[in-house]
């Protein structure tokens, strides 16, 4: 094969990795020179290459436990080889990725090792931030910014510490607007958004374990007054099914906001309340009909038709790529109320109204400078 | 007193008592005699589920009354209808005996968190004055709701009994023999499909630590107690080193009944539901009112009780992985 001739790249032929930056090859590295230079050997050096291999050893091992500690390295001298070609599995990633992918794969193993072992702290949500950052973020991240094209707008509203309580428009018959605010949230504050579910989502399996180690819980009152005393972002989509599952021909237009529950959690706690208004999560799946009774049948609180998804199959549940306005507005403060004030209904109507109108406005003004849905 | 000292968790309870100096006699009492040895505790052997127990009562002049004799698996209580006479009955026997006495000044009771159920519907931590959400009408769960409900009847006809609910997560440890350790000790563990328990753990020495804290201290109240933090049952499994089988939802209780006639570990509903779901329990209280600090927190306790199991299969692979990272850090 061609490829064969390529392999020591960097390092000329010669032992070592040719960057400079060790003197002492590595144990890999004189293996993989061994067999470089089978052709051009001659017989009688052969019988000192097994030796040299077994010495270097020790060596590689004290370099790289000095290196970072990104791993405790085994005992791998002599006859006690692990039973897999590390060496060539180092010269196959090296020539995929380059020198900085061997960090990137590195930095990989180091995570598949923790998963395996279990070493990660879970917070007493179930956040999983290892996971979310190292697996759930970066596989929505495409959808974010290569699907949907989210622009994002009045970022600077959402306090860099301390916690809010982000309040958002929720639509497109799959909640992939709280995925996407998610992900927004956490590359532009570089904070995690930690947000609150329906109870339908934990008793789905799966989805609730994954929204769980993503940093989702149940959304009650309890849960969100604690994310937000222990200085959390908290993200809510208080329409709840009402405003996922509406008709495409009533798109943008909010429906009631829950009982004003996030408002009371709030003031409980003088969070202030960042608005946020998402537009293009409408026209991902358009819901022109609902099979109620499978629905009923299946105890879920639609089973949605759009013009793509019974008609082909699996392929209707690709979203739409609609391009997508995502503002964050000007921050309510609810920490100047009096005390008690979470308990007097009508004040929380009034703020919740207030919420609502806020981001029902930012709606229709993101809509008329919107060029096209999918542009 | 100490009731159900036949046991190992009311033996130790007991032993540890004994082992106090400013604490006078420490009284055993259960049906058959204790298999573990008691030291300075004086065995009594009668059965809460009968009037004796208030002649115990009266003719020792017990002032305090500490409670661990409610049986959390039907398999050593002899079957289903067995524990709950054992908790429901004999709770109710033992307390309608203590307020009888007028001697009787503490009752301390060794509950569970079980009384908060497990369900999709929960809140993420269960403070002490949170009601259930799922409600389950099986095995210890229904029976430490059914005792607790006993237990404030009580305070409230005896105002003058310092009365100590003690809410505790599951023990573990390397001592412990539970549903919950054993199913660790499994060769394969099985885990619901597509779900992932949050876990709450207190070390089997933080529990008797607590029992004895609440006896030598007026403590009244409801407190939950567990370690720090929580561990997924995923990650506990894998923290294990043993292979998971992930069986769907509707074949867990035949799974159960499949491990319980192998005689590997002992399951009702209710524990399977936890297993799913999960439960939290907010400590804020235990360390405010109960002032009581425990020393190991979830995971500690857990390692401690990994110790004694020894290695598993998947415990190789991530040797493997991290002689792979070696050689990639050349």
């Amino acid at each position: 094969m061609a490829d064969a001739d390529v392999i020591p790249i960097g390092s000329g032929g010669r032992p070592g990795r040719g960057s400079g930056r060790r003197t002492t090859p590595s144990a890999a590295a004189r293996a993989l020179v061994g067999q470089n230079k089978k052709k051009s050997r001659s017989a009688g050096d052969e019988p000192a290459d097994p030796s040299a291999g077994g010495r270097a050893g020790a060596p590689r091992g004290s370099a790289s436990a000095g290196d970072d500690g990104l791993g405790v390295v085994p005992d791998v001298e002599g006859p006690e080889l692990p039973p897999f070609d590390f060496g060539g599995l180092e010269r196959a990633v090296r020539q995929l990725f380059g020198e900085d992918g061997e960090r990137r794969v590195a930095e990989w193993l180091a995570f598949l090792r923790r998963r395996l072992t279990g070493e990660y702290e879970l917070d007493e949500f179930g956040y999983d931030s290892d996971l979310t950052d190292q697996v759930l973020l970066p596989m929505l991240r495409p959808m974010v910014e290569k699907w949907f094209r989210v622009e994002v707008r009045g970022i600077e509203n959402i306090p860099s510490d301390g916690s809010a309580l982000i309040v958002a428009n929720h639509s497109g018959t799959m909640p992939l607007d709280g995925l996407v605010t998610q992900v927004v949230v956490a590359d532009h504050t570089g904070r995690p958004l930690r947000t609150l579910a329906a109870d339908l989502v934990f008793q789905t399996p799966f989805v609730g374990e994954l929204s769980r180690k993503g940093g989702a819980t149940l959304a009650n009152n309890d849960d969100a007054e604690r994310l937000l005393r222990q200085g959390n972002l908290v993200g809510v989509w208080p329409e709840g099914f009402k405003g996922l599952g509406k008709p495409f021909a009533e798109r943008y237009k909010l429906q009631r906001f829950g009982r004003g529950g996030f408002v009371s959690a709030a003031m409980r706690t003088g969070v202030p309340i960042v608005p946020c208004s998402i537009v293009g999560a409408e026209e991902i799946y358009p819901l022109v009909g609902n099979i109620a009774s499978l629905a009923r049948l299946l105890g879920v609180p639609y089973i949605p038709i759009t013009p793509f998804f019974p008609l082909l199959g699996p392929l209707g549940l690709i979203p739409l790529p609609s391009k997508w306005l995502i503002e964050f507005g000007e921050p309510i403060r609810t920490d100047d109320f009096a005390d008690g004030a979470a308990d007097d209904p009508m004040l929380v109507f009034n703020v919740t109204d207030q919420v609502r109108e806020t981001i029902q406005q930012t709606l229709y003004t993101l809509l008329m400078q919107r060029r096209s849905v999918f542009f | 007193m100490v009731t159900g000292v036949s046991r190992d968790a009311g033996a130790r309870c007991a032993r540890r008592l004994a082992d106090d100096p400013s604490i006078g006699t420490v009284l055993g009492v259960d049906v058959v005699p204790p298999r573990a040895e008691l030291g300075r505790v004086r065995f009594v052997r009668a059965d809460i589920r009968n009037p004796v127990i208030a002649k115990v009562i009266a003719a020792e002049d017990v002032d305090t009354v500490v409670h661990t004799g409610v049986v959390a698996t039907p398999g050593s209580a002899g079957g289903r209808s067995s524990m709950k006479e054992i908790n429901v009955i004999g709770t109710m026997q033992l307390l309608a005996a203590c307020q009888k006495a007028p001697g009787v000044a503490k009752l301390v009771v060794k509950s569970s968190t079980t009384v908060y159920g497990a369900g999709a519907r929960d809140p993420a931590m269960f403070t002490e004055e949170m009601a259930p959400r799922a409600i389950h009408h099986h095995g210890l769960s229904k029976d430490a709701v059914e005792v607790e409900g006993y237990v404030r009847g009580f305070a409230r006809r005896r105002p003058d009994v310092c009365v100590s609910t003690l809410r505790m997560a599951n023990w573990i440890g390397p001592k412990t023999d539970s549903p919950i350790t054993r199913y660790f000790a499994m060769p394969v563990v099985p885990t619901v499909f597509g779900f992932d328990a949050r876990l709450q753990f207190l070390h089997e020495d933080d529990g008797v630590e607590a029992i004895h804290h609440a006896t030598v201290n007026d403590l009244a109240g409801t407190f939950n107690l567990a370690g720090d933090g929580v561990l997924s049952l995923s990650q506990a499994i894998r923290r294990l080193g043993r292979p998971t089988l992930r069986v769907p939802s509707f074949t867990a209780s035949s799974t159960a009944a499949a491990v319980r006639r192998a005689r590997l570990a002992d399951f009702s509903p209710d524990q399977i539901s936890f297993l799913t779901y999960g439960r939290g329990v907010d400590t804020t209280r235990m360390r405010t009112e109960f002032g009581f600090e425990p020393k190991y927190s979830t995971a500690e306790a857990f390692d401690d009780f990994r110790r004694s199991l020894g290695t598993g299969a998947m415990t190789r692979v991530s040797s493997l992985l991290t002689a792979g990272l070696g050689a990639l850090r050349g």
